[in-house]
């Protein structure tokens, strides 16, 4: 991008109240979920108090019902929710790109085959083919869970990709290229490839956020890491461990409002992207 | 009937301010005339058209009249112009070949656009056979989805609805841009038979390409960065053009039978200023090969024969 | 028509072919002994059931017959019903359970769907229209559908549930009840069944709502909206036209999102333990009952195959391109 592009493009993103917004929450989890551990004064499974105390200065979050410090559970849960989304969102968003933007460059046979495989994979749900490999392994940790999500949650990015790389690859600077008789590989990365960048950004951001999504559902069966804890595993001990009829609230609103509000602000700045990169978006 | 235009001032609403698409165009169509407007992209033409049928934002209206046949038409108030559309005036637009709902029959568009407008399907049908015969496309198409027919073919439905209730007038916007040369003498000489035969009454017919309007129009207006150049008959603007910018333009267009190897194409340097801060005057100033500092001043959209306008200082 | 469906139809039959080998295939890629687990946890039993059992699972696994023939063995039992039993309901077969199962969840998620989608769509129309209704409906929509299902659940459940005690939190039914045709009998069904219900309802519906407003805006802003406005149409007929040409996308966009609804209706079972696929699954992982895992894979896989055809024969029927023969798929 031109330097006027550039600075043009950085102002409409400044001014664009949603990308603030949407920006702003995921920042101030994110931070809160870096340093959070170290703010957090006990060890997250260590038993400190008696139980189920609701929030108070002592314990910010208050405690479980068996006696654990409520707020180091949620920090260092936020940061596995992070770990997963990048990793699982970046692995899915890897995959996308390859299978998708093959098949929408190539064509013919080798895209017939890629859509087909897309499509197969796309149809087949996959929560259950994550709980039905999570459950055979007895070990799981944060890095297993990412890579499974990552190899269940492409289909959705391919299609989009691939979508994208068809009306991209029909436009008439790509011929122009063609015809002047540029390589393949610098006709992809000179021409196409900048032109889909923001594109694969927003991809980006909803593989993370579905990432997440994902990885909460996992871990709120059981079958989330095995060793480490989680906002949805927070949830799920909070169900079964009567926190409901016991009013502990104080266990699983946190978890789950932060979920919320992570991924609600990942789709804001979503839109708001979109309207940024898009000019017939903007609103007057 | 006639087409009054005075002062008719239109911008464009962007982030960066107001681009000054269309200023103060004056001009008047009478009965059975077929004005052709041309200029570079950009020049004001598709506003024009655009302005006068469907104002919309991110268009404004800043000022100016529009009467047609006595009535002054409220561009500005899309609800008060509804009854004017369609009955009084009418376009074909560039986007003809889209312009069609894709999943609703043809027929049965028509007859709920035709319903919604207060006319009953079953009392026009023989007419709009007719009309589909003139422009060569049989009954069937009225069964058939958009998917079905080529872009042509969905060019001249389109031209077929839109006069189908017999508008005084009739706008045209660059509605051969797309077609090849042959096809695009077909749907030209549709068009003058529309003319002909008084299912409209004048037709303004907006393009670039001012060997078309050469074949067809009786009147040419040439525009140039949203301002009215020159308007007179065909013969006039091609042969006698008196506007710089005018003479430019014919002088640059090809010849038949002449060889660029024997005389030269002359194009036109320079580009057009930018309609967001357009310099003070004639907006031509800057390639203008006799432009001298009268022309800071707004020259005035003058009759200097009958018939002929001119905006250029020099000429007066 | 035909050439569409029977494109899509190839598409399923491939999906139930992997889905059946992945369901074979994962078990064995797995580290460990399957069967000892699998006996191990039927708890003490006598050494003549161990044998059985061993048998039993030794000639479903057959681990010493060539691979390719435990494979079309397992195809031949899936096709004669036969999913093997239950370790955690010994001696129930796992068909059988799971059949008991189905209709909950289709009592759950049927009406969840069904109303979310017809209900979020023209919510989402109307929004489209209407500046002070999109200031609201909109972020609402977002905050809905980023809601994980189960976190939903269990503020619904405390909330309406325990605090202000409305609803029952758990189950299908009172547990002194057993299932017969009442008045009590269906009241009582259908108070247990509110609560799932509506945080189903809920986080669909956001989604719904905002997928529709962007869609409606995108069709209004089409040449042939602008083209019908040049004709003076008045904006009932536009709107008209904006919605349903606005529905096939979200109509396609139902099949897309099966497999998050899947991923829902678990979660809320779960939160509720309402008596569906999604809680058997949940209840035969923590039990590491393979047979009752492998069934329900197979039958949820199933159920989102027969759903996307539905929702393709539906497609096919309101949009005539599709009936031309010509490409209607939205990609």
């Amino acid at each position: 991008m031109k330097l006027k592009e550039r600075s043009e493009f950085l102002y409409f993103a400044w001014e664009n109240k949603k990308l603030r917004i949407g920006v702003s929450i995921i920042l101030f989890f994110l931070i809160f979920a870096i340093v959070g551990p170290d703010l957090a004064k006990y060890p997250p499974l260590e038993y400190v108090e008696a139980a189920a105390f609701p929030p108070s200065r002592e314990h910010w979050f208050g405690t479980t019902i068996f006696g654990q410090d409520v707020f180091s559970q949620f920090v260092h849960g936020l940061k596995a929710t992070f770990v997963v989304g990048l990793i699982g969102g970046s692995l899915g968003t890897l995959l996308g790109i390859v299978i998708g933007f093959t098949a929408g460059y190539r064509g013919g046979m080798v895209d017939e085959i890629l859509n087909l495989i897309t499509n197969v994979v796309l149809t087949i749900p996959s929560l259950a083919v994550l709980i039905i490999v999570a459950a055979y392994l007895t070990v799981r940790g944060i890095l297993t869970e990412s890579l499974l999500i990552g190899l269940t949650s492409w289909p959705w990015a391919a299609r989009a990709i691939r979508a994208q790389t068809f009306s991209l690859r029909v436009r008439e600077y790509v011929d122009m290229a063609r015809i002047s008789g540029m390589k393949a590989w610098r006709i992809i990365f000179g021409e196409i490839a900048p032109n889909m960048m923001s594109y694969l950004l927003l991809v980006y951001i909803l593989q993370f956020g579905g990432a997440i999504l994902y990885a909460a559902s996992l871990d709120f069966i059981g079958l989330g890491p095995t060793n480490a804890v989680s906002l949805g595993l927070m949830m799920n001990y909070a169900l079964l461990w009567a926190a409901l009829p016991l009013g502990i609230w104080w266990w699983f609103v946190p978890p789950g409002a932060a979920i919320t509000a992570i991924v609600g602000a990942l789709y804001v700045t979503n839109v708001g992207l979109d309207e940024v990169f898009n000019p017939k978006l903007r609103e007057m | 009937m006639t087409l009054q235009v005075e002062n008719l001032t239109l911008y464009y609403r962007t982030l960066r301010g107001d681009a000054r698409a269309l200023e103060d165009a004056t001009f008047t169509m009478v009965d059975g005339e077929i004005m052709g407007v041309a200029g570079e992209s950009g020049c004001g033409k598709t506003t024009l058209g655009h302005g006068i049928v469907l104002l919309k934002p991110p268009m404004k209206f800043v000022r100016g009249r529009v009467v047609l046949d006595g009535e002054e038409l409220p561009i500005w108030d899309t609800e008060a112009m509804k009854k004017f559309r369609f009955r009084k005036i009418a376009i074909i637009p560039q986007y003809a070949m889209n312009a069609l709902n894709p999943t609703r029959k043809i027929g049965k568009m028509i007859s709920e656009i035709l319903r919604s407008r207060g006319v009953n399907f079953k009392s026009i049908e023989p007419e709009l056979k007719r009309r589909l015969d003139l422009v060569g496309l049989t009954y069937d198409v009225l069964d058939m989805y958009p998917i079905e027919l080529s872009g042509g073919m969905k060019q001249r439905v389109v031209l077929v609805l839109s006069t189908l209730l017999n508008p005084s007038v009739l706008i045209a916007d660059e509605i051969t841009s797309a077609l090849d040369v042959s096809t695009q003498k077909a749907v030209m000489e549709m068009l003058v038979g529309f003319r002909d035969r008084r299912i409209v009454k004048s037709i303004m017919v907006i393009t670039h390409d001012i060997s078309i309007l050469y074949q067809v129009a009786d009147s040419i207006m040439v525009m140039y960065a949203g301002q009215l150049a020159e308007k007179a008959s065909t013969e006039v603007i091609i042969h006698q053009p008196r506007h710089p910018y005018t003479k430019l333009l014919i002088s640059s267009l090809p010849k038949v039978g002449v060889r660029y190897t024997e005389t030269q194409l002359r194009g036109i340097p320079g580009s057009p200023p930018p309609l967001l801060d357009p310099p003070p005057g004639c907006r031509f100033q800057e390639r203008c090969p006799v432009a001298f500092d009268k022309c800071r001043e707004v020259p005035p959209f003058l009759e200097l024969e009958p018939g002929h306008f001119v905006a250029c200082w020099r000429e007066f | 028509m035909s050439r569409y469906l029977g494109r899509k139809l190839v598409i399923y039959i491939l999906t139930f072919f992997l889905a059946v080998t992945i369901d074979w295939l994962i078990p064995r890629l797995m580290p460990g002994d399957p069967i000892n687990v699998m006996i191990s946890r039927l708890g003490p039993r006598n050494p003549e059931e161990v044998q059985l059992l061993r048998d039993y699972y030794l000639r479903l696994f057959a681990l010493d017959v060539p691979m390719w023939q435990q494979y079309v063995n397992f195809w031949k039992s899936v096709f004669h019903g036969d999913l093997g039993r239950s370790t955690l309901y010994f001696p129930r077969p796992v068909l059988d359970i799971i059949k008991r199962s189905v209709p909950y969840d289709i009592f759950l998620l049927l009406p969840a769907i069904l109303t979310s989608w017809f209900a979020g769509n023209n919510f989402g129309a109307i929004a489209a229209r209407r500046r002070w209704l999109d200031n609201t409906v909109l972020p609402m929509g977002y905050i809905l559908t980023a809601m994980p299902y189960m976190w939903l659940a269990l503020l619904l459940a405390w909330s309406l549930g325990i605090v202000a005690g409305w609803f029952p939190i758990a189950g299908a039914y009172s547990f002194e009840l057993r299932p017969h045709l009442s008045i009590l009998f269906i009241k009582d069904l259908l108070w247990h069944w509110f609560l799932p219900f509506l945080s189903l309802f809920m986080v669909m519906f956001g989604g719904w709502a905002i997928g529709m407003r962007n869609m409606i805006i995108y069709e209004l802003e089409a040449d042939y909206s602008r083209y019908l406005e040049t004709l003076g149409a008045p904006s009932g007929l536009i709107r008209r036209y904006a919605f349903r040409n606005a529905l096939l996308p979200q109509i396609t966009g139902l099949a897309l999102q099966l497999g998050t609804i899947v991923a829902g209706a678990v979660g809320t079972e779960v939160a509720f333990a309402y008596p569906g696929i999604g809680n058997l699954i949940v209840q035969a992982i923590q039990n590491q009952d393979y047979f009752l895992i492998q069934g329900c894979f197979l039958f949820v896989v199933l159920g989102v195959l027969v759903a996307n055809f539905l929702i393709d024969i539906v497609y096919v029927i309101v949009d005539p391109r599709t009936r031309l023969g010509m490409a209607g798929e939205v990609a």
